[in-house]
């Protein structure tokens, strides 16, 4: 039996969701792409949790797993105290009100033929929000003027709107509905810079004014350190690290963690990163996971037991770390003859 | 022109370059009357948001405009002294690619699919150069040893697919520098990439202009990139240059408005907690430019005279230059 934490919103639990590769003539499942492999995440109301990491890491598969756009193949979702994966279809759609996804292309995620009155309006109709059409319509306005729209454009097609206004009509339809939990995809990596620090802007204040939780899926390092509350690090479908956005940036244990934040180009002219390291080769394929550390090929760092050894999750005062160089809360290593 | 005059001169040189696509009034200018050179070995960083102008500008060095898009005939490119935009189309297909190569930011879009890699790069050296299969094929293998592909001898031999995004990126490298051109046109190259393989190929371009003495326009929206890679920076706004300068005045001591405002509006540290700065409104779409200055829609220190007349440039020292009423007139916004 797991022990919940106190206050968590949503706490998902050795979640493992993956997808069977089909080969031959007979399309047998010869193998497995592991994209999401014993993943571990909490999130408490009105906080911001990172979820970063390089493309083929699972983020967005743990995204589309909450939301059940793909079936869990193992673990717990729990929602306010209810495990969202035990739910039956029709059971679950009472959650999904509550969970709402602001996803990256916001040019692929609208309807090109319906205008945006009807975009902002359909949920709230699937959900039985407001009595009547107009009363629907009155609060498509509400929304709009939430998000710096004007609600005179609400019978306008999205592509009459720019990228950063189409992301706010997702934002809007997204919180037509109410949710507690924005998931965000990628939700300002398409845009321009100065179109993003408006979204970012946005949504830094409808958290304040309502409270809202947001799991921010992210490969961008530079927005998180602004923008989240807690950071969780994933390669290869592992969660390598956890801790306060504070932490994760300054104090880094992970060596993967450290090689991400390295890879950051600095906008300071005095520090190119001539000097720093690099990590070395490419992320290998989530079919084909290394043994041991998944990590263990690009580390810089490696221990002869890496590619043995599944790395224990170490607890730190702020969260984990899955490295046997990683020093724990208690100041004892797990494995003290690893230790530099 | 002799040859002391030659070495002398820029490498490139781009004055008054115009392109425009026809509209529903007329030609629609989407790139106007920008100006900029190139040194010898120099790398310069041409940044910009969607919709500046910034790639279509480096597609016209190349004569690869898109149609029906066109070069204005009063556009001047000269290259190691020659206006190659008046080149009959034989000659330009020999400074393409041998003198001024290029890569894009989907490196699948320009690799055949059918062909190993190694053949690809082998046809285009071949293509431009007398040398045997097997003198081709150690010039390519040289290629990619330099780029720093692992296990390069065998990589030759595989397809596009099987390699990933970076491996993928440092062959297009590889390609477009195999014919030893003296400029490399990189337009995002990085942007579909990961960061700890955007790492590794910004480190691959600076080592590789280091070590060739190939000069390189990069083009981007992401001042990191910049900061990686460049000597030099222009920002774009609108289909013009509004700020030009070496990397540090740039990233220092930017005197635009816009450049300041691209500048503040990137999530940075410090800023953490407190509300970015924004830059209001969008990017004016070609055909709907403002009159005037055409930042002054989105300028927080506009005044009358923004909105009746453009400005010039206004250099600040030797080397950094700004479009803006306010530095012409001695005064910081």
């Amino acid at each position: 039996m797991t022990v919940l934490s106190a206050r968590a919103l949503l706490e998902v639990r050795g979640l493992r969701t993956w997808f069977p590769v089909r080969r031959g003539v007979l399309q047998r499942v010869a193998s497995h792409i592991r994209a999401v492999d014993g993943v571990d995440l909490t999130l408490h109301a009105g906080e911001t949790l990172a979820l970063v990491g390089e493309s083929g890491c699972g983020k967005t598969t743990v995204g589309r797993s909450i939301l059940r756009l793909n079936e869990p193949s193992a673990g717990s979702i729990w929602f306010e105290g209810t495990d969202l994966t035990l739910l039956s279809d029709a059971e679950f759609k009472a959650y999904r009100r509550k969970i709402q996804v602001v996803m990256q292309d916001p040019g692929a995620a609208l309807d090109p033929r319906m205008t945006v009155r009807d975009i902002i309006a359909e949920g709230m109709e699937s959900f039985g929000i407001g009595g009547s059409a107009t009363e629907r319509t009155d609060l498509v306005a509400q929304m709009m003027r939430k998000v710096s729209l004007d609600p005179e454009t609400m019978w306008r097609y999205p592509h009459e709107f720019s990228g950063g206004q189409r992301q706010r009509i997702s934002i809007a339809r997204a919180l037509a509905v109410d949710p507690a939990l924005l998931i965000c995809d990628e939700a300002t990596s398409a845009l321009d810079v100065s179109i993003q620090a408006q979204i970012l802007n946005l949504l830094a204040e409808l958290q304040r004014a309502q409270n809202l939780t947001y799991l921010f899926i992210t490969h961008d390092l530079g927005v998180v350190r602004y923008f989240a509350t807690r950071v969780a690090v994933m390669y290869l479908g592992r969660i390598v690290e956890t801790g306060t956005t504070e932490r994760i940036f300054t104090a880094p244990q992970h060596p993967y963690t450290q090689a991400l934040l390295a890879s950051v180009p600095s906008l300071d002219p005095d520090k190119r990163s001539d000097t720093k390291p690099i990590v070395l080769g490419d992320i290998p394929s989530p079919e084909h996971p290394p043994s041991g550390c998944h990590y263990h090929p690009r580390c810089q760092q490696r221990r002869d037991v890496c590619d043995r050894i599944d790395p224990p999750v170490v607890p730190l005062a702020d969260g984990i770390c899955r490295c046997v160089l990683a020093v724990p809360e208690s100041g004892r290593s797990p494995t003290p003859e690893l230790q530099p | 022109m002799t040859s002391a005059a030659k070495a002398d001169a820029p490498l490139l040189e781009v004055a008054n370059l115009t392109i425009s696509f026809p509209g529903d009034v007329g030609l629609v200018p989407v790139v106007e009357g920008i100006g900029f050179s190139i040194a010898r070995g120099e790398t310069l960083a041409i940044v910009g948001e969607s919709g500046s102008g910034k790639s279509l500008s480096a597609l016209a060095l190349m004569r690869l405009v898109p149609r029906p898009g066109r070069i204005a005939p009063e556009s001047r490119v000269r290259f190691e002294g020659e206006d190659i935009l008046g080149l009959p189309v034989p000659a330009m297909r020999a400074v393409r690619g041998a003198k001024i190569a290029m890569i894009f930011q989907e490196p699948m879009t320009s690799l055949n699919p059918v062909v190993t890699v190694g053949a690809q790069v082998v046809e285009a050296i071949t293509l431009h150069e007398s040398l045997s299969r097997q003198e081709a094929r150690a010039r390519a293998l040289e290629m990619f040893k330099l780029v720093g592909i692992p296990d390069a001898d065998k990589r030759l031999d595989v397809y596009p697919h099987q390699l990933s995004g970076g491996l993928k990126q440092r062959v297009m490298i590889a390609m477009a520098l195999a014919m030893r051109p003296k400029l490399l046109l990189a337009d995002e190259p990085t942007t579909a990439l990961d960061a700890t393989i955007r790492a590794q190929i910004l480190a691959v371009i600076r080592d590789v202009a280091a070590r060739t003495g190939t000069a390189v326009l990069i083009i981007t929206h992401d001042f990191g990139v910049v900061n990686e890679v460049a000597d030099r920076v222009a920002v774009m706004y609108a289909g013009q240059i509004v700020e030009e300068g070496t990397r540090h005045e740039m990233l220092r001591h930017p005197k635009h408005p816009y450049t300041q405002g691209l500048l503040r509006s990137i999530p940075r540290p410090e800023a953490r907690g407190g509300k970015l700065e924004e830059i209001k409104g969008v990017v004016p779409r070609p055909g709907q430019w403002p009159k005037g200055c055409r930042f002054h829609t989105r300028c927080a220190f506009a005044y009358d005279r923004c909105v009746a007349e453009a400005p010039r440039r206004t250099a600040v020292t030797a080397t950094q230059g700004v479009w803006c009423h306010f530095a012409e007139e001695g005064r910081s916004p």
